[in-house]
This record gives C-alpha cells, structure tokens and sequence, in this order.
C-alpha cells in the first residue's frame, strides 16, 4: 500500500492550506509533520529536502515535491481534479491564478505594516467585489452547471470555495451580491469529503492569531 | 490554417517574455498588439477580453487566455515541452516555478524608487548564485544529460535560459562558479529557434527604461 502524502511545513494555512483542502476534497488521508522551531527548518534545509530552501514540501509517491503551483497540478492531475483535456486545463488554472492573486492579498495581510492595513483590506475588500467575485458568478451563470469547468469537480472549484470561506472570515457580506457563488459554496462544502474537512478535528487549520504569527514569523525569519 | 497566436501587452518584457521566448522556442510565429494607451487597455478590458481586467492576453485556438501561468502551461503542453508524463511534468512545473519566482523579483523590480531598485537587483543576484543556480548545476551533473528533464529539451530549459541571460544583464559574472550551467547555456542558445530568438530584429525584448517605465506606470495607474 501506497504511504500516505506527508506535508511540510508550520501548523497554520499560509501557503500549505489550499494543498490540504486539494487532498481532502480528493479523499485523499495525509500525515503532517510541523515545523515548530527555527532548527526544524534548518534541519529540513540541511538534509537536502527543500529544493528551493522554502516550504510547503510534500513528500509523495517517491518525491519530495515543492512550489505550491507545482504540488496542486500534480494533486489535481493525479485524483482527476484537472478537466478532461488541455483546454479545460487551461480554463482551470485560468481561473485559480485570479484567485490565487486575491489569495495571496489576504494571505499577506498579516505581514502588512499597520499604518498600511486599512487601504490594504479596503483594496482586498474592492478588488473581490470588483474583479473577482463578477468573473466567476459570470462563468456559473453562463452555464448554469454545478461546477466551475466541464460540469466536473476540479481544481478550481476546491480552490474558490476555500477562498470564499477566507473572504467570509474578511467580511462576510462581500458575498451578498453573488447567488451562484454562495449556491456553490454550499453545494461544495456538502461534498462528503470536503464536509468532513470542515468538521472540527479535522486537519483544517484555523485563521492565524497573533501568538501563531509571532511563532511563523520567527521559524521564518521575517521581522 | 490555424491563425498565428497574438499577444496583447505593452511593448516590453514584463509578464510576457516568457511567453514569447517559448513560443519562440517552439518555433512557433505569433502576432503582437502593443498596447500604447490608457485608451487601448480600457477598449481591451471594456470589450471583455480581459478576463479579470489584466494582461498578458494570448488569443491562441480560439480561447483569450490570460494569466502567465496558465498560458505557459498550455503551450509548453501543445508544443511537447511538458515532459513525457506526470512525474515529469510536475519537476518541469516545480523548476520553472522556481526560476519564475527569481524572474518576478527584477521583473518588479524595474518600477521601484532606485535605491529600493538596487537593492533588489543585488538580491536577485544573491538568490541566483545562492538557491537557484546550484540546483539547477546539481541537476545537470547528477544525471550528466544535455536537458534538465527527461533527456529531451522541455519549457524548463527554455526558462533557465531566460533567466540565466536576464541576471547575467545584471551580472556579467554570474555563472563563473557553474561550469556546467555556462554549458547549458552554450548549448541552450544554439539550438536553431533559439538561435534565430536571439538574434537582433527579433520579438524579444530589451530590458527596461525610464520611457518604458513611465508608459506601464500612466497606462495601468500605478
């Protein structure tokens, strides 16, 4: 029997999460191992596991995988999270790079200085109502199917929904306007594996408080 | 005929050179639309060919792709520079991955005040010396073949190049501890569509310059 998927990397969402939602939705059982302290990095580092230097690192099928993008396309192509041919692909990670964009605003925030925080999250707060929210509204709309691409779980719907709840966890009224979106949302986070993900006990992380970022900050090296 | 891929962006490297260089690569002829106004990239974005009101735009078989990414994905997929299989295609993703992230810094770079500028472009060279450059000499010298994946010449190559050439315009002395990286390149930059990419009257761009800078700064208001 295959060895489960083993991750790398701190007890917090940062760059790992969206990797775990990808493995949950996909039934997929994985083990985790944290990185608690600046020497577990190291220690990482020094034994040659960390291609780039940096975590997320997912130790499957024989490899020690790195880069996030890298992780979740092999994940998605692997479990059939990925359309069925090049051009649903490139729809897929069409769709996830936007979202990966507003992502990554959110995932930020905490490192932004304060005096900067208010514009940050008013612009997190417009680009989402704004740029994001109407292209993906517009796509279900379009189609009128439960799922993002090819009438077929992917990817790309795993990876909104998780930006959804995130987003609700900003602000949630920003959703208000987005039928499709919140039909979505449901629709998906009644999926048995992705409810299960969402039960407490499960290796869903939550939202980072200041005692985790403090203690990231420092593995991490950032000041 | 299938129509030639075209290319919507400023006239200029940024985002879109790496999409140029593979299409070059591959051998491929495309058309660009350079966007020289505010006026232009409001028409672009007002018309709905801007999926979330952003360039790079390839329109390629039909689709208005957008996001980087993602177009490099599907071309390095139609054109067989994807690796043979899974396992192949996810070490080409994580080494270009890698190298984009070294790219992305000059790349952004260029539009900061310019003592931050060169403190990125100093770090740039660190990085590239430091974590980028040797795993990708250690590549070549643990398997000893001419392409960094598989035997056969993928996107990852295409991309090393790219980047080695670009920290090599900050550092002309870069690549002076990476013998097999200086082959590489040597190698790499002979191959008859890259060849032809590199030679002057080329689609590829020149680096940066204030007037450059000015234009993407007015267009997209930042």
């Amino acid at each position: 029997m295959a060895a489960k998927p083993k991750l790398h990397y701190f007890n917090g969402r940062g760059r790992m999460e969206c990797i775990r939602w990808l493995l949950a939705a996909a039934g997929v059982e994985f083990e985790e191992k944290f990185i608690e302290s600046p020497e577990d990095l190291e220690k990482l580092k020094k034994d040659g596991s960390l291609m780039f230097q940096q975590v997320p690192m997912v130790e499957i099928d024989g490899m020690k995988m790195v880069q996030t993008r890298a992780i979740l396309n092999y994940i998605a192509t692997k479990y059939n999270l990925y359309g069925k041919d090049m051009k649903e692909r490139a729809l897929i990670d069409m769709y996830v790079e936007g979202m990966a964009d507003l992502y990554e605003m959110i995932l930020l925030l905490p490192l932004c200085p304060p005096d900067q925080k208010d514009a940050k999250v008013a612009l997190i707060k417009e680009r989402t109502i704004n740029r994001y929210f109407p292209v993906f509204e517009k796509v279900l709309k379009s189609h009128g199917q439960d799922y993002l691409v090819g009438n077929k779980l992917s990817k790309a719907d795993v990876y909104l929904v998780e930006l959804l709840y995130i987003v609700e966890e900003l602000d949630p009224s920003l959703i208000t306007s987005f039928p499709l979106l919140k039909a979505l949302k449901t629709r998906i986070s009644n999926l048995p594996t992705v409810k299960k993900f969402l039960q407490p006990g499960s290796q869903r992380k939550p939202p980072m408080d200041e005692k985790s970022l403090e203690k990231a900050k420092k593995i991490f090296n950032i000041k | 005929m299938a129509a030639k891929p075209k290319l919507y962006y400023f006239c200029g490297r940024g985002r879109m050179e790496s999409i140029r260089w593979l299409l070059a690569s591959a051998g491929v002829e495309f058309e660009e639309e350079f966007i020289e106004t505010r006026e232009q990239y409001e028409k672009l974005q007002n018309d709905g060919y801007l999926l979330f009101g952003q360039v790079p735009l390839v329109e390629i078989d039909g689709m208005a792709l957008t996001q980087t990414r993602a177009i490099l994905s599907y071309l390095a997929a139609k054109y067989n520079l994807y690796g043979k299989d899974l396992k192949e295609r996810v070490r080409i993703d994580m080494y270009v991955d890698g190298t984009l992230d070294l790219m992305m810094v000059m790349a952004l770079a260029a539009f900061k005040p310019p003592e931050e500028k060169e403190e990125n472009f100093a770090l740039t060279v660190k990085k590239a010396k430091t974590r980028y450059f040797p795993v990708f000499e250690k590549i070549l010298k643990d398997h000893g073949e001419d392409f960094l994946v598989g035997n056969k010449f993928s996107w990852a190559d295409i991309q090393l190049l790219e980047a080695i050439l670009m920290v090599e315009e900050l550092n002309a002395s870069v690549l002076c501890d990476f013998p097999l990286l200086k082959a590489f390149k040597t190698r790499i930059s002979n191959i008859p569509t890259i060849k032809k990419f590199l030679q002057p009257g080329s689609q590829r761009k020149p680096a940066p310059d204030s007037h450059y800078i000015e234009l993407v700064r007015h267009i997209l208001q930042f």
